[in-house]
């Protein structure tokens, strides 16, 4: 790829056949718009150098994206557990299948050399696989029937709370985004995931995975660009019910209070860069999960 | 001995909402994800050769074929009938569909249209498809139908009284247009996509059936779902324990979303294993439709030819 | 008056299976022949055809298989992290979604189950308990067994002939998610579907050892299970033969899990959802020709609504289809063999001379192969044979009860406690029977579910042990 400094003429490096670049677009509601701004900016690799121009999101892109996340929460809310997590074992299988484009392109996001960059993006795809596995048994480890006293069977079974917001992490471009995403959908919510600011392009490829894996449009919907200008309008949004501020850095405390307006269930690690390979467990699935209890006689 | 036995208490239990209602929620309930279930595992029945060739001549013979829109125009409505006598120009063996179904003000155009063939006038009345209107309006509009020479009158029930439990009221009306009938046969259409539960649809059944209707038909095909396997299952099963216990036949008519000859054919393995071949026939089971039977011509073209057919090889109207 | 609308045969086409001659042992990740050098033939019951020859384990080579195991098990397999262990386990599922109508046509024709049965619910319900347990594999410390449970090591399992591949399901996949290695018998009368399992996890490059399948009857699952160097036997069959185990592997080290006979209740109150509940009886009794441990084999019907309930019944089982399992249309197949059929033909006899009365659906039955008609008892008591011993075919027993502490009483009064079926439109009702009755499984307002992520399993003489759920997991962990 050629360097590039602004106002310089610019020749191509090598006669080699010329590659027929990827666009970056927003991934909503199934679709791969661009920006309704028409706004791009330029993502640059770890050493400076041009990548690509990817959309700029807007706030109006944002309010797409809830939109497109409350029409599809219905269907993958009352999709079977087994269902989902047959979808995210089929993410799993078309990563695998783009196992060498992703490790370039996080090689060139992250500055890893080509064996870091193939671990993280093995990492990612085992990590959506032990998500996929955890779709049908959350409820048997998150719910319980409870012993009251008195005639009643009384029983507790965790429901997705609906759409949840998810600020990815900054420096970890595919497995910290995987770590995010898959934790908030498998569950049956559904996404609206503002990329790492510096390092989108993963996100977006993983947009055409999800696009190709049979996950309905508007489950996952992801945005790039900037936080400070697109996090806030997730965050005080009224129809949006969680936000997880993992990649907010030092924003973070004015967004969680801007969600406080309609009590978001705000997830808030307290170090976003912890170490992304460890075992998650299942704090980040309990996040956004409410606890339904029911109560019912019990007698002739 | 019959389950329900109803000899000579008819006139008991139409005396008020409240002995109707003791009556209708003393029928069994039905458990709809067991409803459901069979509806499905009817709908994994192989039906092929020598029974889809039936099949395909039965449905097709079962059709009441429909226009019901703000834009018919004489010219459409004639056009249709033209189809209804003879579907497929190529093939004089098709069959004919049973009925063309209109509204009131076509009805005139229509029996003009099929004159001297076997195929019946239906005409939807009574304020369809909302019925939200005064009885008096709903008398008058039957009783145009009828003047024009309507067979069928095809009437809906008012859903905001069954669903406030003014099942006196519905019941009265059906009664009421029943008289204005004349020699037409009446069906009553329950709109089963606003009744929304099959406990619903059970109880809308022998309402319907009590006040004398001839047909029970699930839907007006304006609103979503029309006609549904579980839904039409319910009503055949209503049919079938109607006959046991009063001895009357009732016929079934299945109204909108019939859209391709697979579903059709499942609605026909369904009468037939639900209530067998007593209904198997276009003047106890109907199938309200417009674009599946193209659909079913298609069909019987490729079993005729074994090729694939297209649809520039069958007519719009 | 109407149309008689008459189903056109319509045969799955036996194309997709191929069968070879003669089948081997499967030890080690190879087929073997047996070191004797015997062998025995599965037919098919619809017909009585000779499907394969097929290799008979003697001792010696379920010595070798149990060694292969242990070898796997202790290099390979219990080394391995989780996440690796469920990869091959999402791997087999795969393969079985894959080969799905393959190995629903070799099911059929092996076990005279209708091809629809095994088609719609055998192979659907073996892959995901594949992918169920696939996630398990890197989880157990989440699974409420403590922190970093272990496996007992080498399973030894035998399984029967009613649900051949998805009993192996049951057993393997949450063996292997755990971490142990196994050595899996199956029934003698149906052996194909687990032979081709073992082309399925040498197509998912499993490691050698880790599955080993031994084909034979009685005595080779008699040598699986006193082998020494067994850590845990499952067994799922007759009440009999578990009995036998439970003694066998008395005193040992060995843990052990049985999933053995019933004599279910199936309890329809007068509120029951009549067409529904009509549903669930054929489906509790007369589906995979009443060859189910936990079918409602005991109608207990509330004495105000019995003779319309019989009578839809009577009226529903004449709409029944028994015929060619390969049939897409055949709702009632083969009886799976010529023992299995005297054993019916036999109690149905006893139970006309107790005095019962005998109705049978009117079917034609084919002139070659295993055939018994769906057949009802009325006029039932507790004390009957045909009320008490399971009969393992489609002969149904009615029974009536006045009060819901009544049929409680009748529903619990037996040797036998493995599932029971209730039908009403109350909640409150549903509830109080359930928690009342003495069973492992109890389905209200449906019969005969199986799911995966539901735990299974009897009490009393039904068994012991849960297969299925989280609660399966415990069979196979040290815990």
């Amino acid at each position: 790829m050629a360097a590039r400094a602004a106002g310089t003429v610019w020749r191509p490096t090598s006669m080699s056949r010329l590659d027929v670049r990827k666009t970056y677009k927003l991934y909503v509601g199934g679709a791969f718009p661009r920006s309704e701004s028409g706004r791009s900016y330029e993502v640059t690799d770890a050493k400076g150098r041009f990548l690509a121009n990817a959309a700029l999101a807007s706030r109006k892109d944002a309010r797409d994206a809830v939109v497109a996340a409350r029409k599809a929460f219905p269907g993958w809310s009352g999709a079977t557990a087994y269902n989902r997590g047959q979808v995210l074992y089929r993410v799993a299988e078309v990563m695998e299948g783009r196992r060498d484009q992703f490790a370039a392109e996080v090689a060139a996001a992250e500055g890893l050399t080509a064996a870091p960059a193939r671990s993280a993006v093995e990492a990612a795809i085992d990590r959506l696989v032990w998500y996929a596995g955890w779709s049908d048994k959350v409820a048997q480890v998150a719910g319980s029937a409870n012993p009251v006293a008195g005639p009643f069977f009384n029983f507790s079974v965790p429901e997705p709370t609906g759409v949840v917001a998810v600020v990815a992490p900054q420096r970890s471009a595919l497995l910290g985004l995987v770590s995010v995403v898959a934790p908030a959908v498998v569950t049956g919510n559904t996404a609206v995931v503002l990329a790492s600011q510096t390092m989108p392009l993963p996100a977006v490829t993983f947009g055409e995975v999800l696009a190709t894996s049979d996950v309905p449009g508007g489950v996952v919907n992801i945005l790039t660009g900037r936080v400070a200008e697109v996090a806030p309008w997730l965050a005080s949004h009224m129809d949006v019910n969680g936000i997880d501020l993992t990649g907010a850095g030092l924003d973070d405390v004015d967004l969680e209070a801007a969600a406080a307006e309609n009590l978001k269930r705000v997830r808030r690690p307290a170090d976003p860069d912890a170490d992304w390979a460890a075992d998650p467990g299942t704090g980040p699935m309990l996040a956004f999960l409410e606890t339904k209890t029911v109560w019912h006689p019990v007698g002739l | 001995m019959a389950a329900i036995d109803l000899t000579g208490r008819i006139g008991e239990i139409t005396t008020s909402d409240a002995a109707l209602r003791r009556f209708l929620h003393g029928l069994p309930g039905v458990d709809q994800v067991g409803a459901d279930a069979r509806a499905a595992d009817l709908a994994t029945r192989s039906i092929k050769t020598t029974a889809k060739a039936t099949a395909l001549d039965l449905a097709i013979s079962m059709i009441d074929l429909t226009t019901l829109e703000g834009m018919d125009t004489p010219g459409k409505v004639r056009g249709l009938c033209a189809k209804a006598m003879r579907p497929d120009p190529m093939d004089p063996t098709t069959p004919p569909v049973a009925a063309i179904c209109v509204y009131t003000d076509m009805v005139g155009v229509a029996k003009e249209a099929l004159r001297g063939s076997g195929v019946k006038v239906a005409a939807v009345a009574t304020a369809f498809p909302s019925g939200r209107a005064s009885l008096d309006v709903k008398l008058l509009d039957t009783g145009d139908a009828v003047a024009a020479g309507a067979d069928e009158i095809d009437m809906v029930i008012d859903r905001g009284a069954f669903l406030t439990g003014r099942y006196l009221d519905v019941f009265d009306e059906i009664v009421a247009v029943k008289a204005a009938c004349g020699a037409a046969h009446l069906k009553v259409i329950l709109e089963t996509g606003e009744l929304q539960t099959y406990d619903n649809v059970r109880r809308a059944s022998w309402l319907a059936m009590l006040a004398g209707g001839h047909f029970i038909k699930t839907s007006t095909g304006k609103i979503e779902p029309a006609a549904t396997a579980p839904v039409t299952l319910v009503m055949l099963q209503a049919v079938r324990d109607f006959r046991e216990a009063t001895g009357r036949q009732v016929g079934v008519k299945a109204a909108g979303g019939i859209r391709t000859s697979k579903d059709a054919i499942r609605y026909l393995v369904l009468v037939n294993e639900i209530v067998g071949e007593d209904w198997l026939d276009p003047d106890w089971f109907r199938l309200g439709a417009s674009s599946v039977l193209n659909d079913l011509l298609m069909q019987r073209t490729k079993l005729a030819t074994g090729r694939y057919s297209g649809p520039d090889y069958f007519t719009l109207d | 008056m109407g149309t008689v609308f008459e189903y056109a045969p319509a045969p799955e086409s036996r194309a997709v299976v191929t069968l070879q001659p003669s089948y081997g042992l499967f030890i080690d990740g190879a087929f073997v022949d047996p070191a004797d050098g015997s062998a025995f033939t599965t037919v098919n019951p619809a017909t009585e055809e000779v499907l394969a020859e097929v290799g008979e384990a003697g001792a010696a080579d379920v010595d070798r298989a149990v060694k292969a195991a242990r070898r796997a098990y202790t290099r390979t397999w219990s080394r391995m992290s989780g996440r690796e262990r469920g990869k091959y386990l999402f791997r087999i599922a795969r393969i079985i979604q894959e080969r799905a109508r393959e190995l629903a046509v070799l099911e059929t024709l092996d076990n005279g189950k209708p091809i629809r049965e095994s088609r719609d619910v055998d192979v659907p319900l073996v892959a995901a308990h594949f992918f169920y347990y696939a996630g398990w594999a890197d989880k157990l410390d989440h699974a409420g067994f403590g922190p970093h449970p272990r496996p007992l090591g080498v399973a030894a399992q035998v399984i029967p002939w009613n649900f051949p591949l998805l009993m192996l399901a049951w057993k393997v996949a949450p063996a292997l998610a755990a971490g142990n290695t196994v050595v899996l018998k199956p029934a003698e009368t149906t052996p194909l579907t687990a032979l081709r399992f073992a082309e399925i996890c040498q197509q998912a490059d499993l490691p050698a050892g880790v599955v080993n399948i031994v084909t034979g009857a009685g005595r080779t699952g008699q040598s699986l299970v006193e082998h020494p160097d067994v850590d845990k036997v499952a067994f799922t069959g007759s009440t009999e033969v578990g009995r036998l185990i439970a003694r066998a592997v008395a005193g040992s080290r060995k843990k052990v899990t049985l999933e053995l006979g019933g004599k279910a209740a199936n309890i329809v109150f007068d509120d029951a959802p009549v067409d529904q509940a009509v549903e669930g009886i054929v489906r509790g009794v007369f589906f995979n020709q009443g060859h189910v441990c936990c079918a409602g084999t005991r109608l207990l019907v509330q004495e105000s609504v019995a003779d319309e309930v019989l009578r839809s019944l009577k009226r529903r089982l004449g709409t029944l289809r028994l015929g060619d399992p390969m049939d897409k249309n055949s709702d009632i197949g083969a009886i799976n063999s010529a023992v299995q059929l005297e054993r019916i033909v036999t109690m149905s006899k006893v139970g006309e001379a107790e005095g019962a009365q005998r109705w049978s659906a009117p079917c034609a039955l084919p002139d070659r192969g295993y055939w018994f008609p769906p057949t009802v008892f009325t006029g039932v008591s507790q004390v009957h044979r045909i009320a008490r011993e399971e009969i393992f075919g489609p002969v149904l027993s009615v029974l009536t009860f006045r009060t819901p502490k009544e049929a409680l009483a009748k529903a619990n009064n037996t040797p036998y406690g493995l599932s029971a079926g209730v039908w009403t439109d109350k909640g409150s009702r549903i509830l109080y029977m359930a928690q009342h009755l003495r069973a492992g499984v109890v389905w209200a307002n449906t019969f005969n579910h199986f799911d995966p992520t539901s735990p299974f399993g009897g009490y009393k003489e039904s068994g012991h042990g849960r297969e299925g759920g989280r609660h399966g997991l415990e069979a196979y962990l040290d815990v």
